[in-house]
């Protein structure tokens, strides 16, 4: 039982904040102490060398994995654990399944269910876990693949799309969930140069217009300045640097941000 | 001068065609017959099989300690003994027990029981190989474990379970030969039973083989091959 | 019925008699296939495609017909065109048949596994043909023919009680023959299968192993 951290957060806190999380596998620590809040509505990306840590931290959010130390709270509540007496303790998968409704997630890989047409792979998870009717969640979806543009592939399954349209797929079945906090994994590293474009617009979309919290890790720097309202990089399982896009871009202080961002910048 | 002494007869069996068809004409019906059964045993006992593959190799991935346990002695226990030992056991043992069955059921019971045991293995290593990232995504959009399951992995797993259920499909046919040992008139037992009252032999038993292979290669291997497209068109693969 | 502990001890002796018969049989039946399966697979890559063709066509249909009547087969009709065979030649020659033909496979299947990017590159050496196989492509086919070629040992092994049936003195022929003298089979038949079970437990325990040590060092290993 871990009595280090409250059961709650107060009001106004941020909707997620991770308290001292630890991550390690053996002797190897992913993520090292970290402290990180995000707050309603804001656009976070993390950049950062490979094994940095960076995917770890939106894992761990997804409860994909666990973490060793520390706790995550969503919405004021803790997700990694659930109180306990006067402290807390491990979550259980039924308080993970309450928890975990507040968060979606796109995947490098985009993970689509094969044997699913987009359209299924869209109502699957709001009929099946939200309880709604076969209308009402192809309504929602409808819309939700009109938004990304996939309307009119709706009834193929995603052996026929390309990357970005099954990416694009993706994202609209991660939102049929209605998450409040939306984690985006490297979404187009698996992506052909060529339909990078179309899904980037989406999220730049879902940014402007929807104005839903997201956490963004990635590879395409430019994206990340012109469309986060705050970058994080992650060097060795911490925060070695974050800050406005313009100041971490143009300002860096670390010299390890330095380093990264002269040999990302130089090799494009 | 050996190879002569072999030739001479071999060929005087070929000229003597007549005695072939002669043997087809009279014959062919009960071998039919046979092969009717010998479908049958191998109907029964590969549904039976599919059960038993099915519920034991999710228990083999069960979290469950005790489920997991009682999976893997199963699948050890009839893949470690013989199948003709079990038909045997099953045909000769249990009745001193009690337990009495015909000797269709007790073939199909045995073949069953031993080719689920090596099914659930192949259902294990379909489950095992569904890419995590199924997994993740399932679990990303909140699903149950028991969701997870049933919705995402298993539906998919049967695409990938396909081929190797098939290629233990025709082991299955051919085994089914076996339950002539404990008097079912199957093929293999009409075959035996002319055999003995005409000793024609290589008429007899190259019928016999000819009719299996018809079975294996021209309905059951077609019908599989059938079986993997619908699979594929419903993954959107073809 | 019960079980009787001094009659199961009164043919125990028996039983490990006819146990190093089905061994022998087993052992025997699988250096033939090795063999034949060398031929078979040898014999679908000539440089004459007719002859690939019908060798292909026959291990097709070896595999696809049951070994039971291929075993009657063999021991009924050589005696109608004159040749004498006993339970023990016929029983072996079937088995090395029927199990070449899947060895074979095993075989075609580890060379194919061997990238054809060795083959070109061996070429880009200018090495020979049989240089090449026996220095490069062979050694890297071994290791994927290895657990396969073990899978069908055990598989031999376990399909050596059907040699009752024609009569080779093996542990089942012995059940039979100990059953129909006492009028017991509770014991002869639950002996078989301990029998089959403590010999095949280790030998499949011991082809997992190998499988493993065989992708570690192909360099799969999972995680």
């Amino acid at each position: 039982m871990d009595t280090r951290h409250p059961q709650s957060l107060p009001d106004g806190s941020p909707l997620v904040r991770f308290a001292d999380v630890t991550k390690s596998y053996g002797d190897l620590t992913v993520l090292d102490k970290l402290n990180l809040d995000i707050a309603q509505n804001e656009m976070v990306s993390i950049i950062g060398p490979s094994g940095s840590g960076k995917t770890t931290v939106l894992r761990v959010l997804m409860t994909l994995e666990t973490i060793n130390d520390g706790v995550i709270y969503v919405d004021g509540e803790p997700l990694t654990h659930m109180p306990s007496g006067a402290g807390l303790e491990v979550a259980s998968e039924s308080y993970l399944r309450q928890r975990r409704s507040k968060i979606g997630m796109v995947f490098q890989q985009f993970n689509l269910f094969p044997h699913m047409t987009a359209l299924q792979n869209c109502i699957e998870a709001p009929m099946q876990v939200l309880g709604l009717s076969r209308d009402e969640a192809e309504e929602r979806a409808l819309d939700l693949l009109q938004m990304v543009g996939m309307d009119s592939k709706k009834d193929q399954h995603p052996t026929r799309l390309s990357g970005g349209q099954q990416q694009r797929v993706a994202i609209a079945r991660a939102l049929a969930m209605r998450p409040q906090v939306m984690l985006l994994d490297e979404v187009t590293s698996a992506l052909d140069p060529e339909v990078i474009g179309e899904v980037l617009n989406v999220i730049r979309s879902l940014n402007s217009e929807h104005n839903l919290t997201m956490i963004m890790v990635t590879h395409q720097m430019g994206f990340a300045r012109e469309i986060s309202d705050r970058v994080c990089f992650f060097y060795e399982g911490k925060i070695a640097e974050q800050g406005s896009p313009e100041k971490l871009f143009e300002d860096p202080q670390n010299e390890r941000t330095k380093q990264f961002l002269h040999a990302v910048l130089d090799a494009n | 001068m050996a190879l002569r002494s072999c030739l001479i007869p071999f060929l005087q069996q070929l000229g003597d065609d007549v005695s072939y068809w002669g043997f087809f004409v009279e014959y062919a019906p009960k071998m039919a017959s046979g092969a009717m059964t010998t479908a049958m045993v191998m109907g029964c006992s590969a549904l039976l099989a599919a059960v038993i593959s099915l519920i034991f190799g999710l228990m083999r991935l069960s979290q469950n300690w005790g489920v997991q346990a009682a999976a893997t002695v199963y699948i050890e226990f009839f893949r470690g003994t013989s199948l003709l030992v079990q038909l045997y056991w099953i045909y000769y043992v249990l009745p001193l027990m009690g337990l009495t069955l015909s000797p269709f059921m007790s073939g199909v019971l045995a073949l069953g029981l031993n080719f689920g045991a090596y099914g659930a293995e192949i259902v294990r290593g379909g489950v095992q190989s569904v890419p995590r990232g199924q997994w993740e995504a399932a679990l990303a959009l909140n699903m149950s474990p028991a969701q997870r399951m049933r919705r995402i992995i298993v539906p998919q797993t049967f695409t990938l379970i396909l081929p190797p259920m098939a290629n233990l499909t025709v082991e299955l046919l051919k085994a089914t030969a076996l339950v002539a040992l404990i008097t079912v008139v199957d093929l293999m037992f009409v075959a035996k039973q002319i055999n003995a009252t005409t000793w024609l032999s290589a008429q007899v038993f190259g019928t016999a083989l000819i009719i299996y292979y018809i079975m294996a290669r021209f309905a059951l291997i077609p019908f599989l091959r059938w079986l993997e497209v619908l699979a594929a068109r419903k993954v959107g693969k073809a | 019925m019960e079980w009787r502990w001094d009659f199961t001890f009164e043919i125990l002796p028996r039983m490990l008699w006819a146990t190093g018969n089905t061994l022998l049989a087993a052992g025997i039946g699988y250096l033939i296939a090795l063999v034949v399966g060398l031929i078979l697979m040898l014999g679908q890559r000539t440089p004459y495609r007719i002859v690939n063709f019908i060798v292909r066509e026959v291990v097709e249909f070896i595999r696809s017909t049951p070994l039971l009547v291929q075993l009657f087969f063999v021991f009924f009709v050589a005696p109608q065109f004159g040749i004498k065979l006993t339970a023990w030649t016929s029983a072996m020659l079937t088995i090395g048949l029927h199990f070449g033909t899947y060895l074979s496979e095993v075989y075609r299947g580890a060379l194919e596994g061997v990238p054809k990017a060795q083959w070109e590159a061996c070429r880009a050496l200018n090495f020979s043909t049989a240089y090449t196989y026996r220095r490069v492509v062979l050694p890297q086919a071994f290791p994927i023919a290895l657990p396969g070629m073990g899978n069908y040992l055990v598989g031999i092994f376990k399909d050596t009680p059907l040699l009752a049936t024609i009569g080779v003195a093996e542990l089942m022929h012995t059940a039979n023959a100990l059953g129909a003298e006492t009028y017991r089979y509770l014991e002869p038949y639950t002996m078989v299968g301990f029998i089959f079970l403590i010999i095949s437990l280790p030998a499949a325990m011991g082809l997992r192993r190998l499988e493993a040590a065989v992708a570690k060092a192909q360099g799969k290993v999972k995680h």
